[in-house]
């Protein structure tokens, strides 16, 4: 009998201690605005690096749709280098390599860079495929009533593009949020980075915990809209 | 209105034209018949630079389009082109293609431009199928939503490349009852078909193309009656069958 309330107090404690380090109220009260200010900082580079990538990669899409060989040669270069650089080590590099050219970056400015370098060579990759789905047909209609290549890409081949790779640019935005919890490597506030400078503030994980669900919560809500996404576009196949 | 004088065209080693001089006048229908690969279609291509010429001039009312000075953009509101496999927009209505070009090109106010492309869609008997979607169309109205979207920017030259290929037999009448109205409106058409029926009844001169060059040209009767050419009777026998 005496073995068994042993036992049990032995587990009570033990799920006291989980409580205690991982969900501990305490600990979250007091550092909530830490975490909501990184959440903040999180969402804004969000809104910064996602457009911009997306603009980026629709400059380097369209250039390259103009079939001119020597840019064409230079893009393919551009979008194979950077797609095979890993991230990390690129904002590393402009973040730690650029102030000994005498270029100091203000960590935003590094994080912005590294992140348009990478990205803009992702979606770019996707806006190309999706140009070339589009038959030669579509084009040339579009240029034999006057409309100038330009036009005819914005107005008549865009539009189907981005259709015909919606799936694929919502799955690289998924991966674009994640790797913002990189901009922490360069001391950018953002929510990896609070959780970590709460931790250290408490001596308690909790926070990273919290940013870690904080994350889920940001990005489950994608991957469901994502897989109904690709579920329509299968039964469309 | 329209003159090819000495129009060549080489892909690579192959030399798809072999310098075609053709004269079109005002209001005339010619068609041009001949086998596939014949260069029929790249000569169509080459009146709007769809296909870039590698010699020689083509000349629309008065103005050289391979001009290195001419605004080729400008050029081609005033030729239309009709395609064999239609190629509408599928993203945009039937009216948004007929007025795709009037709000971009021409730069009409929105209201303007349906009310333009509406007429355009009922000189083509589909005014009630403004709104319906190119997938919801059969191949022969995508056809004629195709033409209005040519005809409305109000071309003085139409250029059709083998219309009628791409649907199924019953669909053929109705496009080939647009053309005949174009045609008794005063259009100038230069037509690639394979409607022999069609060119004996409509067209005004008939030009039998082969290996990239025309081999002979005349009026249909006599082209179908007594064509000059062994290459024109062998092509005739094979098409209208024995």
């Amino acid at each position: 009998m005496g073995g068994v309330a042993l036992r049990v107090e032995a587990l009570s404690r033990a799920m006291e201690g989980l409580v205690y380090n991982f969900f501990n109220l305490e600990v979250l009260l007091k550092v909530h605005p830490l975490l909501l200010k990184g959440l903040r900082m999180t969402l804004q580079l969000c809104l910064l690096v996602v457009p911009l990538g997306i603009a980026g990669g629709l400059v380097v899409a369209v250039a390259y749709s103009f079939h001119v060989r020597w840019l064409n040669w230079l893009l393919i270069a551009y979008i194979d280098l950077f797609r095979s650089f890993p991230p990390l080590v690129l904002l590393i590099l402009v973040f730690y390599g650029l102030p000994f050219l005498g270029v100091e970056v203000p960590s935003l400015v590094a994080v912005l860079l590294a992140f348009l370098l990478n990205t803009a060579s992702y979606y770019g990759e996707i806006f190309r495929a999706g140009i070339e789905s589009i038959g030669r047909g579509q084009r040339e209609a579009a240029r034999s009533t006057g409309l100038s290549g330009l036009q005819a890409m914005v107005y008549v081949v865009l539009p189907q593009a981005v259709r015909n790779v919606l799936p694929d640019l919502i799955s690289n935005t998924l991966e674009v949020i994640k790797f913002t919890a990189l901009a922490s490597v360069v001391a950018l506030p953002e929510l990896l980075r609070m959780g970590r400078v709460a931790q250290g503030l408490t001596y308690n994980p909790t926070p990273l915990i919290a940013a870690a669900l904080i994350y889920l919560a940001l990005l489950w809500p994608i991957v469901r809209l994502l897989s109904r996404l690709e579920r329509r576009t299968m039964a469309k196949r | 209105m329209l003159d090819l004088k000495g129009v060549r065209k080489s892909f690579g080693a192959i030399e798809a034209l072999k310098g075609i001089d053709l004269a079109v006048t005002r209001q005339e229908l010619v068609f041009i018949i001949g086998p596939s690969g014949s260069g029929k279609s790249t000569l169509l291509r080459c009146c709007n630079r769809l296909e870039e010429p590698t010699a020689g001039r083509v000349i629309i009312d008065g103005v050289d389009i391979l001009s290195p000075r001419v605004d080729i953009n400008e050029m081609r509101r005033h030729i239309g082109m009709v395609f064999q496999s239609f190629n509408l927009y599928p993203h945009l209505t039937a009216l948004g293609n007929v007025t795709l070009a009037l709000r971009r090109v021409l730069k009409l106010p929105r209201n303007e431009a349906n009310e333009r492309g509406r007429a355009a869609l009922d000189g083509v008997g589909l005014a009630e199928r403004a709104d319906a979607w190119p997938n919801e169309l059969s191949g022969g109205q995508q056809q004629r939503v195709a033409i209005a979207r040519a005809l409305a920017l109000q071309p003085k030259v139409m250029l059709f490349d083998e219309p009628t290929s791409a649907l199924d037999p019953e669909l053929v009448g109705g496009v080939l009852d647009v053309m005949r109205r174009m045609r008794e409106t005063g259009m100038t058409m230069l037509v690639v078909s394979h409607e022999m029926g069609f060119a004996r009844e409509a067209a005004d001169r008939v030009l039998f193309m082969d290996e990239g060059e025309v081999v002979e040209e005349g009026a249909p009767a006599r082209i179908f009656e007594s064509p000059e050419h062994a290459r024109t009777r062998e092509f005739l026998r094979r098409v209208t069958g024995p």
